[in-house]
């Protein structure tokens, strides 16, 4: 069997779908097997957006994102998603088309060596230099992009590759001596976290995006009434309970509130889950309360230590630990302690410039509108944050943006990518005017794939987080005003995307509502002043 | 800062190298030097690695290392425990008057002369780092022209192995 229908009918074995990609000269073989197969192929418009849809695909569906592009400049365009990706730890798999083997090494047209492009922000790369190796790679491929911390794994094979005659097999296991994940937490360790918790008068539960990617939720919703503790959470920790939770205290960081970031800074006992403790969340370790007990759940032993060490450090899978402490911690008397939390919550007045839409209310309007299983992708910039901190988390709905790596011109393409996999959900993606113009294209690849997302675009004339930043410090603002930007609106109707700009705020909820009913893609902007706060 | 001798298996295909080394400079670690070959089994090669590093550092550096896939193995060799091990070779200015002097140290130091020319002869040397610098200071006087020095390479004393 040719190499590249091998490739194809691996991929099926693995059950993937969907296919996200872009053709080109060293990936023909690769798109004669994709033609006659059960696969779905995807056409973006550019190859980091297929890594974006991958990304949004994987983390709507629990399935893995695979991604296909050609050589040299297709595979570079990967990269700030394949980086994305890295970063929030989504699995993906990349396949890139590289120039004949016997041609490695001599700059022939559109040669680049994209395995040590992306060395280091991708989990594993192969080039694959034999026919015969290639299923086991693309097991090996599967194994370590969805186990352990899952993450993006790319395979680069040559055009002639392609074209070789194997014998069709593909490997059941897969054997690594270099890599064996501790999933199982070690059970004396446990112990002693009951134990600590149970002594402590202040504990505090602080969750990351670790709890979601591993589907711990649940689990953490019985350990935390069983235990009553407080949680907080970091902003890849959205979603891990519901907003609703009495022991909810939401966000930390420069963009969470006060209340929890206090709760941060007076915790006798820290319970780090699934949470890497970067800048962002806590911007120095030195805030927490000198003996404070630091406990760290992590699925990857490297982020153990390596921002703040751990009284008790605890490697394994955040579910089947949350699972082991459920069993055998006891309640502890918290209410005083949640109290005072509760006290620190601030009812800040929001201050609104008058003559435009306030985008806080229209996220808030939006959020009591969906359903309880929508999907809704922030992109990044102040949008996030009005997306982030207004959509109630409750029932099955996901919030997804790019945390870790920050990369705008993620939302559309992502939820692009959840709507294919989730096409009977209400998917919205939201962006601001600097974000929707890096990922605007793929409203292309939206009409063509027939999904029908809802598109909310905050339109505040500028690039409105890096401008408050300025603002803010003695910094005089400069590079961000977005003069020249087009009639948004029309460019989504010019796709035959249905579109309206809303000006006025009593407009909001009739526009909301017309998009959420209509089943079909909707194209919303709302004009934003550009003195608008991200808080 | 100290420094660690850490010994690490590593599977035997291209690229490992550079995921190593690409590892330690984009994290900011510092490597002393890093001397590779294949082992017994030929499909893993064994990396000595040596780093200045504090305790904290040194513990990243192994689980950072412990992360990329085509690492097996990891310990760290202590002096008292380990042979370490330098080979160099030394080009040094030579004539008739020094030519009696310097073989006289380099039997001194067990090395041996392994390339003789009419104003240069060549030196090998092995020992520990502190050995290979006290010849080369002894040599310094007359004149060294070149000096390759292949970096640490080390083993666990006793009957204890270092197998994946």
């Amino acid at each position: 069997m040719k190499l590249s229908d091998v490739l194809v009918r691996c991929l099926v074995e693995e059950k993937v779908e969907v296919v996200f990609g872009y053709p080109g000269a060293a990936v023909l073989a690769v798109y004669e097997s994709l033609r006659s197969s059960s696969l779905h192929h995807v056409l973006v418009r550019q190859e980091q957006a297929a890594v974006h849809s991958a990304s949004g695909y994987a983390r709507t569906t629990g399935k893995v994102g695979v991604c296909i592009a050609t050589s040299g400049p297709g595979a570079t365009n990967l990269i700030t998603g394949i980086a994305t990706a890295y970063m929030d730890s989504i699995p993906v798999i990349i396949i890139t088309g590289q120039v004949k083997s016997s041609l490695i090494g001599r700059d022939v047209f559109q040669e680049v060596d994209i395995t040590g492009a992306t060395e280091p922000f991708i989990k594993h790369s192969y080039l694959v230099k034999s026919a015969k190796d290639f299923p086991r790679i693309l097991k090996e491929a599967f194994y370590i992009a969805t186990t352990g911390r899952p993450g993006p794994v790319l395979i680069d094979l040559p055009m002639d590759i392609q074209e070789e005659q194997i014998e069709y097999h593909y490997p059941k296991e897969v054997k690594i001596r270099g890599y064996k994940p501790t999933i199982e937490g070690h059970v004396g360790q446990i112990k002693k976290i009951a134990k600590l918790l149970e002594h402590s008068k202040k504990p505090l539960v602080c969750v990351g995006g670790g709890v979601v990617l591993g589907n711990a939720s649940k689990e953490l919703q019985e350990f935390i009434e069983k235990s009553d503790i407080p949680v907080v959470h970091t902003l890849m920790g959205t979603g891990a309970l519901p907003t609703a939770s009495e022991y909810n205290f939401g966000m930390i960081g420069i963009h969470g509130y006060k209340q929890s970031n206090w709760a941060l800074k007076h915790a006798d006992t820290i319970l780090f889950i699934g949470a890497r403790i970067a800048d962002r969340a806590v911007a120095n370790t030195g805030i927490f309360n000198e003996n404070a007990h630091i406990i760290h759940i992590d699925i990857d032993p490297a982020e153990i230590g390596k921002i703040t060490s751990a009284t008790i450090p605890i490697v394994g899978d955040a579910k089947i630990i949350l699972k082991g402490l459920s069993s055998i911690i006891k309640q502890i008397d918290t209410a005083e302690w949640r109290g005072r939390i509760a006290d620190k919550k601030e009812v800040k007045e929001e201050i609104h410039p008058s003559g435009a839409v306030n985008p806080k209310l229209v996220v808030r309007k939006l959020s009591e509108m969906l359903n309880d299983d929508a999907i809704v992708a922030a992109d990044v910039g102040q949008n996030q944050f009005w997306t982030m901190r207004n959509v109630e988390i409750k029932g099955n709905r996901k919030l997804i943006c790019s945390g870790g790596f920050g990369t705008m011109g993620y939302s559309l393409p992502a939820a692009i990518g959840a709507s294919i996999g989730n096409r009977d959900k209400q998917v919205v993606s939201i962006l601001g005017d600097g974000s929707f113009q890096m990922s605007m294209f793929e409203l292309g690849t939206l009409m063509q794939e027939e999904v029908k997302p809802i598109i909310i675009l905050f339109n505040n004339s500028g690039l409105g987080l890096v401008r408050e930043l300025q603002r803010r410090t003695e910094l005089k603002e400069h590079g961000v005003a977005l003069k020249g930007s087009p009639d948004f609106a029309a460019i989504a109707r010019a796709y035959g995307i249905t579109a309206r700009t809303i000006l006025d705020e009593k407009d909001v909820e009739g526009a909301l509502s017309e998009a959420l009913t209509s089943n079909k893609p909707y194209f919303l902007e709302f004009i934003v002043n550009d003195k608008e706060s991200t808080l | 800062m100290k420094k660690h001798v850490l010994s690490v298996l590593v599977e035997n295909h291209s690229g490992v190298l550079s995921r190593i080394s690409g590892l330690f400079s984009r994290r900011g670690y510092n490597i002393d030097s890093l001397s590779v070959g294949e082992t017994e089994d030929s499909s893993v090669s064994r990396m000595t690695i040596v780093v200045d590093a504090d305790e904290s550092t040194l513990e990243q550096i192994k689980k950072q290392l412990n992360k990329l896939i085509d690492v097996i193995k990891i310990v760290e060799l202590r002096e008292d425990t380990s042979i370490y091990r330098e080979l160099a070779l030394i080009k040094i200015a030579t004539d008739k008057s020094t030519r009696a002097e310097i073989i006289e140290i380099a039997n001194i130091f067990r090395a041996h002369i392994v390339d003789v020319a009419k104003e240069s002869l060549v030196i090998e040397a092995t020992g520990d780092q502190g050995k290979i610098n006290a010849l080369t200071s002894m040599l310094e006087p007359y004149g060294i022209k070149e000096i390759i020095r292949t970096g640490l390479t080390a083993l666990q004393r006793g009957e204890k192995e270092l197998k994946n």
